[in-house]
C-alpha cells in the first residue's frame, strides 16, 4: 500500500485537475448557450435559402450552368471545420476520421482548413492544406463565410478543383453532434428535388411559373455563391455550437471521473491512516509490556 | 381577406429575421432598376442592388438600408434574403464615413487591379447609402 503522504499528494493533484475541468465545463456551457442561440437565429435564413435554391432548380429544369456540372479537374476541395483548441473529446478526431475514411483520395483532396486542430492532423497525414482560416472559428461572421466561399468558388471557376465538399459537425441537440461531409458544388438538381418531395404544402408554389430578372442563368450566377456562403456560415455556427457541446460533455465526464478517483483515493488514504495508527498503538503496547 | 391590400413580407438576414409582417407596398432597388411591389405581383426572383428599402403599410413608411441579397416574390408573400439590412438607427455613421473615405482613396489609386476597383466601387455605394439614410433620419 502506498504511503499516506503519497496518496495525499495524488489526491491533491486530482482535486486541482477537477477544479480545472469543472471551470472549463462551466465556460463551455455558457459558450454553448450563446453559440446555440446564434445557430438558431441563422436557421431561418438558411432554410429560406435552401427552399429558394431547390425550387429554382426544380423549376428551371435541365438548365445547364457551370455550377451544376462537375469540373474536369479530379481535385476536390474540402472545407474542414474543426476547433482551435483540444479537450473536446472526439470532436476533432471524428471530423478528420470522416475525411480519411471517405471516398476522396488523399492525393485529390485540397484542404481549406477552419480550425487549427483539423489542419494539423490532416497535414500530418499528408493532405495538401491550401488555406487556413483558423481564426474565423472563434467568432464566425457571415463576412468570413463569404470570404471562404469566394476562395473555393474561384478555385472552382479556374478549374483547379472539380468538386467542393464541406466537412463539419452538425449540431442536432446538446448531446448529439453528427460529423458530416456534404457536397457543395456541383449541386445535383435531382438530389435537391427528391429531398423536397415531402413538402406537399408547397405544391401550389411549385406550379407557379417563376420569372427571373435578370435571366435565370444570371440569377443562378448570383444566387448560388450566396447559397454556398450561407451553407458555410450555417456550418460554422453549428460547428461552434457542437464544439462547445462536445467540450462540455468531455469536461463533465472528466469531472465525474476525477470525483470517482478522489473517492477511491480517500478510501485508501483512510485505510492507510488507520493501519498506521493501529501499528503505532501495537508498538506502544508492545513497548509498555516489555518495560513491565 | 380577399379585399385587403396587404401582403406578407419577410426579410431574413443571416443573423436574424429582420422584418416579418404585412405591407401594402415595398420599394427597392434591383440590379435591373428600381421596383415597387404591391399585392398580386407576378412571381419574380430578382437580385438586389444596394439601395434604400421602403416598406409602406397604413400610410406609415419604414426605411432600411438594404445592401445585398435577392428577393423572391411569390403569390401570397415576398421573401427578401438579405446579406445585410439595417434600420436607420442601427447604422454606424462613423464607420460608414470611414468606409467611404477608404473606398474613395482606393479608387483614386492607380495601382489597383480591376477586381479591386469594382470592390471599392461597391463599398463606396454601400457607404453612401448608409450615410444618406442615416442623415435623412436625423442622426
Amino acid at each position: 500500500m502506498a504511503s499516506m503522504r503519497e496518496i495525499k499528494r495524488r489526491k491533491g493533484s486530482i482535486q486541482s485537475t477537477q477544479q480545472i475541468t469543472k471551470a472549463m465545463k462551466l465556460v463551455s456551457t455558457v459558450k454553448l448557450q450563446r453559440a446555440k442561440g446564434r445557430a438558431e437565429s441563422s436557421k431561418p435564413y438558411f432554410d429560406y435559402m435552401y427552399d429558394t435554391v431547390s425550387s429554382m432548380l426544380a423549376k428551371s429544369g435541365n438548365i445547364s450552368h457551370p455550377y451544376l456540372q462537375a469540373g474536369d479537374s479530379p481535385k476536390k476541395a474540402i472545407i474542414v471545420i474543426t476547433s482551435n483548441r483540444g479537450l473536446a473529446g472526439g470532436y476533432n478526431s471524428n471530423i478528420t476520421k470522416l475525411i480519411r475514411n471517405s471516398d476522396i483520395k488523399k492525393e485529390d483532396a485540397i484542404i481549406y482548413a477552419v480550425g487549427r486542430k483539423g489542419k494539423e492532423t490532416l497535414a500530418r497525414y499528408g493532405y495538401e492544406v491550401k488555406a487556413d482560416y483558423s481564426e474565423v472559428i472563434n467568432e464566425p461572421m457571415y463576412k468570413d463565410a463569404a470570404e471562404i466561399g469566394a476562395a473555393v468558388l474561384e478555385a472552382f471557376s479556374n478549374n483547379e478543383v472539380g468538386e467542393i465538399y464541406l466537412a463539419y459537425t452538425r449540431f442536432k441537440n446538446t448531446v448529439t453532434h453528427i460529423p458530416s461531409l456534404i457536397k457543395l458544388l456541383p449541386i445535383d438538381p435531382n438530389m435537391e428535388k427528391s429531398s423536397k418531395e415531402e413538402s406537399e404544402a408547397n405544391s401550389v408554389e411549385a406550379l407557379t411559373l417563376m420569372n427571373y430578372e435578370p435571366s435565370a442563368e444570371e440569377a443562378l450566377d448570383m444566387i448560388i455563391p450566396k447559397y454556398m456562403n450561407s451553407l458555410i456560415y450555417g456550418a460554422l455556427v453549428e460547428a461552434l455550437a457542437s464544439e462547445n457541446g462536445a467540450r462540455m460533455q468531455a469536461m463533465d465526464s472528466a469531472t465525474n471521473n476525477a470525483e470517482e478517483m478522489i473517492s477511491d483515493l480517500s478510501l485508501s488514504y483512510n485505510r492507510a491512516r488507520q493501519s498506521s495508527i493501529t501499528q503505532e498503538l501495537t508498538e506502544i503496547v508492545a513497548g509498555a509490556s516489555a518495560i513491565n | 381577406m380577399a379585399d385587403t391590400k396587404t401582403f406578407n413580407l419577410q426579410i431574413v438576414t443571416p443573423d436574424r429575421i429582420f422584418f416579418q409582417g404585412d405591407a401594402e407596398m415595398i420599394e427597392l432597388k434591383t440590379t435591373e432598376g428600381d421596383i415597387g411591389v404591391f399585392k398580386d405581383h407576378i412571381p419574380l426572383t430578382a437580385i438586389i442592388a444596394p439601395g434604400i428599402l421602403k416598406i409602406t403599410n397604413n400610410g406609415e413608411v419604414k426605411e432600411a438600408a438594404l445592401l445585398s441579397g435577392f428577393l423572391e416574390i411569390l403569390q401570397d408573400k415576398v421573401i427578401i434574403l438579405a446579406e445585410s439590412c439595417e434600420w436607420p438607427d442601427e447604422i454606424d455613421i462613423n464607420r460608414a464615413n470611414e468606409a467611404k473615405i477608404r473606398a474613395e482613396r482606393r479608387l483614386k489609386g492607380t495601382d489597383a487591379g480591376q477586381i479591386n476597383t469594382t470592390r471599392a466601387e461597391m463599398a463606396l455605394r454601400r457607404s453612401l447609402i448608409r450615410i444618406e439614410l442615416a442623415e435623412k433620419s436625423g442622426h
